[in-house]
């Protein structure tokens, strides 16, 4: 037990789509200032977790709780006003919106007198650009460019500065190196530890064992929506860590396979 | 006449360079309206050319001015629908129906215009509400749904039309105060619908890209549910989208009936298509969250040129219509390279 109450905490969620089963009995905490690695194989319900955090779906049996209190979300927005910042595979998802505008959509900042309200285009530009200048991004300096127009790498930057900025406490990430090169997905990795030394609390989901060992303090693998394993930094291998995200023992299975079919691929069957 | 400064102008990053000529032209090709700014001087040049001192005089420019300003009261609350990811088919069947209702009430029923005229907007508004809850209810596109309440609503306009008056169509002679402000020429042949499209203009352009709503119409056809997610009341917007096309509809309908002094139940259809095509020639993106009013403008102005400066040159009148299909697809053509330079990395040279 630690003195601080976890900032997130799942009790015991299972979740099921009607007569499918997702995810089972799932006991999850998340620290401030922690970064909790989500790994899985696909369809493992890595997704699904994290809909259940952003309230885009409810548990169907088990509970959230925040700081020490239940909490219940019937709608993203529910989450987003307690603090749980969601940010995409793609980052930005206006690509045809100013950085500025984007920035603020449905919290725009304005001037003017009574009615006549007036976008403060200024502003938003200015504060939009010093948000993510302050992660290092120091390239992104216009704020009338458009999203659609930067890399990768620089819209994931700009979507957690922005959930950053707008006081995100939890933020979630689903695979945001996944469609990056080498250089983008270190700058992705350094916002992410520089989020994690603001204190806030990062759940990140990734495919790849050397960008969960970059950052990650604790790692949580699902097997068919089970926890399979939970533990601390320092506590298991690189080897056994990749062995628990190909979901134990597939690679085991492959390479006795590989052997007895003279190093012909399998055909891809799920 | 349009002029080619937008309401926003670009004023670029704030550090003093030297390139900064090149620097405000490049921004200005990167406006969403820069391409149908370019297609609209090259028709008039075209029409200035083969249609010779007439086109180029009053008579000319009221000619494709009153076509202008008709067809951009609608294309301008179509093209913000656009914008926000929707369509709506169904002004072509609220023009008329709203001509008719004012025809009815105030001239086979002989009762005071303003009830006739009030009738009129209050069935427009209902229109786009119907047209908004449909959409939002049953997720079916906005293509399909508006299609639907457009056969509606003709069908609603003539079974009622025969069965009030017997007859499909119906004579109104408006008061000099309501041929005053909705139907008369000023100078003998600009129609006064010209300042209510000026005024329409003004009051969009405030909304689309000044007030902080604009931010919410091209958050919405950016992406529907991202966008409720931060907090946009995403049906209301939608809702009220739909009640200004079905609004400014019926208040052409109304104009119309002004000017030409009779209604008919058919005669709205072709407004359909041609506000479509002012909007997409004036570079708004067909599936949402591009675009700009003055864009929709000079769309507008292209498409008003062409339809009447073809009867000033000796071409077939039946050429003009070629020519606008094939301005449609050159503007595509062109706004998608406009759009591609707005996408591309300004800052190279710096680091
Ligand atoms: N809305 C739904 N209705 C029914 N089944 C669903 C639904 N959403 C997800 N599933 C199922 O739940 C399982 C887990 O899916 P999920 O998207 O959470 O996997 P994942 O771990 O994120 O996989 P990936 O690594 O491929 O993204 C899958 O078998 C999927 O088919
Ligand atoms: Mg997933």
């Amino acid at each position: 037990m630690t003195d601080t109450h976890p900032v997130l905490e799942l009790r015991n969620v299972n979740k099921s789509f009607g007569p499918i089963d997702v995810l089972h009995d799932i006991s999850l905490k998340v620290k401030a200032g922690e970064v909790l690695c989500l790994l899985g194989d696909n369809g493992a319900g890595k997704s699904t977790l994290i809909k259940t955090l952003a309230g885009v779906h409810k548990p169907t049996t088990g509970e959230i709780w925040m700081d020490g209190g239940r909490v219940s979300f019937d709608r993203p927005k529910d989450a987003a006003d307690r603090g749980i910042a969601t940010v995409h595979q793609f980052g930005g998802t206006f690509p045809l919106m100013t950085i500025g505008r984007s920035f603020f959509v449905g919290v725009e900042p304005t001037k003017g007198w009574g009615p006549f309200k007036i976008f403060d285009r200024k502003k938003a530009n200015a504060v939009a650009v010093k948000a993510v200048q302050s992660f290092g991004i120091t390239r992104i300096d216009d704020g009338d460019r458009l999203i659609g127009g930067l890399s990768g790498g620089e819209r994931q930057s700009l979507a957690i500065a922005r959930a950053v900025h707008f006081g995100a406490r939890v933020l979630i990430l689903d695979e945001p190196t996944a469609a990056l090169g080498v250089k983008q997905a270190s700058h992705v990795l350094r916002i992410v530890l520089e989020a994690k030394k603001r204190g806030i609390a990062v759940i990140f989901i990734t495919h790849q064992v050397t960008h969960a060992m970059a950052v990650g303090d604790h790692f949580a693998v699902l097997i068919r929506g089970a926890l399979a394993a939970n533990f601390m930094r320092g506590e298991k291998s690189r080897e056994e860590i990749t062995d628990l995200m190909a979901g134990g023992e597939a690679l085991a299975d492959l390479d006795a396979y590989m052997e007895s079919h003279d190093g012909h691929a399998p055909d891809l069957v799920s | 006449m349009a002029t080619a400064t937008s309401p926003k102008p670009a004023d670029g990053p704030a550090q003093a360079g030297k390139p900064g000529v090149f620097q405000a032209l490049g921004g200005l090709a990167r406006r969403p309206e820069a391409g149908s700014f370019i297609g609209m001087i090259v028709v008039f040049v075209f029409f200035a050319i083969f249609g010779g001192a007439q086109f180029i005089g009053a008579a000319g420019a009221a000619s494709w001015l009153n076509v202008a300003a008709e067809v951009g009261l609608v294309a301008l609350p179509v093209g913000l629908l656009m914008i926000a990811g929707e369509l709506d088919l169904s002004i072509g069947s609220v023009i008329p129906a709203a001509s008719l209702t004012v025809a009815i009430i105030s001239g086979y029923y002989g009762l005071p215009e303003i009830l006739g005229v009030a009738a009129a907007l209050a069935f427009g508004l209902a229109v786009g509400f119907v047209n908004g809850v449909l959409v939002l209810r049953t997720r079916v596109p906005s293509l399909i749904v508006t299609i639907g309440t457009m056969f509606a609503v003709m069908g609603l306009t003539l079974g009622l039309a025969v069965l009030l008056t017997g007859a499909t169509s119906t004579a109104l002679v408006p008061t000099p105060f309501w041929k005053a402000i909705f139907g008369q020429f000023v100078g003998g042949m600009f129609e006064i619908t010209i300042f209510w499209w000026i005024l329409s203009v003004a009051i969009l352009a405030y909304v689309l890209h000044i007030s902080p709503w604009g931010n919410w119409i091209f958050a919405l056809g950016g992406d529907r549910e991202s966008a409720r997610n931060a907090g946009i009341p995403t049906d209301k917007v939608t809702i009220g989208l739909f009640m200004t096309s079905g609004f400014s509809a019926a208040f052409l309908g109304v104009c119309q009936v002004m000017i030409y002094q009779s209604a008919q139940v058919v005669g709205g259809q072709s407004f359909i298509f041609n506000s479509i095509m002012c909007v997409v020639i004036g570079g708004v993106l067909l599936t949402g969250g591009f675009g700009s009013i003055v864009g929709i403008v000079f769309g507008t102005i292209t498409f008003a040129i062409v339809n009447q400066g073809i009867y000033f040159t000796n071409f077939d009148p039946n050429l003009g219509s070629v020519i606008i299909g094939a301005l449609l697809l050159v503007a595509v053509l062109m706004n998608d390279t406009f759009r591609a330079l707005a996408l591309s990395t300004i800052t190279k040279k710096k680091k």
